[in-house]
């Protein structure tokens, strides 16, 4: 059963069409990655989801509750980390944390023990007790993030959870969402991509409000030029007789020379259709048979040019 | 009602976290000090009343009431709290009520704290306390209407000074329509114009509590206020949410 499901949500604000059609559903178990160019709408649909402001059209449903016809039972299922991640200035962590834990419904005994769980989940004994004005960056984002996970929710919502984290952090925080990721439904946005391979199962590209990939990180690394492009490493052969050897492989689309020295030539051969395929990788190999081969790789493709091709279409650029 | 007095638990903690409260509280029972005694003629009137005191209220809660409120919502649309609030299983009417009730409970507190007024007109004299109570009942609803308009100009902007003196026009337009001076002028004008006017006043509801009578009509007056200002409140963060 889907725990979040979302259909064809649009925003306006004035003219400007923030949010434009959006569908998208997310099961327990699963982990979905928001990528996006700053601006794109990512922020806006979360916003929807959560019930913080009401969409132009479409619907949200959180464990079969609307978001705008039943809130309270859907809000109740949800752990959300607001963008910059806000707290309380004037409060303790430990008050805010209790604060929103009696606003979460947990009361007494269940109250201290949830604060106590969050606390440790996000590191975070060392400033229970200091408000949460003088925290550093880190230690205020995990706070929020702390407050989302206080009434162990089904559903997660972070928007940009690693942002102004350092590298260990991170490398926390994203280990948290995967382990989460088991048992509960998470939508969490990024502009970072490696985030999408250390945490997602699925991701979704938006651009200026539509979506415009939808798949698991290998489905959408397949899309990149680069996927089943073989690099090869040659000696004693002369660039141009590689070249031309190469542009006799069947299927093939472009053959780009990548380094080329005294006796050594780095060399890639891109098939015309992208994508890891057997009869192509073996007919390159074919292909270069009888040369002194240093290395014959097959390029799984990556995704901040799957990335940059999607959002950028005009200033698409071969990698090299 | 318990997210109520979540929220209300944590506007008053918000308060006495910081000094401000604390200088808030010996600034309103000076002024108050001050307006009685040197201002008021307190000993000079010569009877056993806190006419001196009361009378003063409508202007200072001018000032100090949209100290008090200025920052409710303000201070969530800068800091971003307002998203993690309104995301909460709660209502936006839990959250705007027990912000309000627990800011009303802080103007509460500070009224209460010049009950040395009440001892010393008992000590030097023999006053009426019920028109005391009375007096304190309305001063206690005005400083709720005073603040339920401060929530919404508070809601209106992310500045709190903006909030502030938005709120000090609002309440002063509020107060200025029953001032005597400004009835003598409109009654030259027009009389029956005068009354319509005036019966919007602060000033016109409260005389009532001051002469010790607890009008149904003037509880009235200020509890309409207070919900008409926090409905508009509730109008105002929605069409913001809605963008």
């Amino acid at each position: 059963m889907s725990t979040i499901r979302v259909e064809h949500l649009t925003k306006h604000f004035g003219p400007k069409r923030a949010v434009d059609d959006v569908s998208f559903t997310v099961s327990t178990g699963e982990v979905l990655g928001f990528l996006g160019p700053n601006g794109a709408g990512k922020s806006t649909t979360m916003r929807m989801v959560t019930g913080f402001i009401p969409p132009t059209s479409g619907r949200v449903w959180i464990g079969g509750h609307d978001m705008w016809e039943n809130p309270i039972p859907a809000k109740r299922l949800i752990g959300y980390l607001p963008e910059n991640a806000p707290a309380y200035t004037d409060m303790t962590v430990y008050g805010f944390l209790s604060f929103v834990a009696e606003l979460r419904g947990l009361r007494g005994q269940a109250r201290k023990q949830a604060v106590h769980r969050v606390v440790e989940l996000c590191f975070l004994e060392s400033v229970l007790h200091q408000s949460v004005e003088t925290l550093s960056k880190g230690y205020r984002h995990r706070t929020c993030l702390a407050q989302a996970l206080l009434h162990d929710p089904p559903v997660l919502v972070l928007d940009e959870p690693t942002d102004g984290l350092d590298p260990n952090q991170k490398h926390e925080v994203r280990t948290l969402i995967r382990r989460m990721g088991e048992k509960k439904a998470i939508i969490f946005s990024t502009h970072i991509l490696e985030e999408v391979d250390a945490a997602c199962t699925r991701a979704i590209i938006i651009d200026r409000g539509r979506i415009v990939a939808n798949g698991t990180p290998a489905e959408l690394r397949a899309r990149s030029e680069l996927a089943g492009a073989v690099t090869l490493q040659i000696r004693r052969v002369a660039a141009a007789e590689v070249s031309r050897r190469l542009y006799q492989v069947p299927g093939v689309k472009r053959v780009s020379i990548l380094e080329e020295q005294e006796d050594r030539v780095r060399a890639r051969v891109f098939p015309a259709q992208p994508g890891i395929n057997g009869t192509f990788t073996r007919a390159v190999g074919e292909a270069v048979q009888g040369w002194v081969l240093e290395e014959l790789r097959v390029e799984e493709g990556r995704l901040d040019e799957v990335f940059r091709s999607i959002t950028m279409p005009d200033t698409v650029r071969e990698t090299s | 009602m318990n997210n109520i007095w979540a929220v209300v638990k944590r506007e008053l903690s918000g308060y006495f976290a910081s000094p401000v409260a604390y200088v808030y509280i010996v600034i309103f029972l000076l002024l108050s000090g001050f307006f009685t005694f040197m201002v008021g003629g307190f000993f000079e009137r010569g009877e056993a009343s806190l006419t001196a005191f009361f009378l003063w209220h409508p202007w200072f809660y001018l000032f100090l009431v949209p100290a008090v409120g200025m920052r409710l919502w303000a201070e969530e649309r800068r800091v971003g709290t307002l998203e993690l609030l309104l995301t909460m299983p709660i209502t936006a009417w839990q959250a705007i009520v027990g912000k309000f009730f627990a800011s009303w409970l802080f103007l509460g507190l500070a009224l209460a704290l010049t009950f040395p007024l009440v001892i010393t007109v008992n000590y030097l004299g023999d006053p009426d306390n019920g028109v005391i109570f009375a007096a304190y009942c309305g001063s206690f609803l005005m400083a709720g209407a005073y603040l339920a308009i401060t929530c919404m100009t508070s809601a209106l902007t992310r500045n709190q000074v903006i909030s502030f003196i938005l709120a000090v026009v609002i309440c002063l337009f509020l107060v200025l329509a029953g001032f005597p001076p400004v009835t003598n002028l409109l009654a030259r004008w027009s009389a029956p114009l005068v009354e319509l006017v005036a019966s919007f006043s602060f000033i016109t509801h409260f005389d009532a509590f001051q002469k010790g009578m607890l009008d149904t009509r003037d509880v009235v007056y200020f509890l309409s206020v207070m919900v008409l200002a926090l409905f508009s409140t509730s109008v105002i963060l929605r069409s913001l949410r809605a963008g």
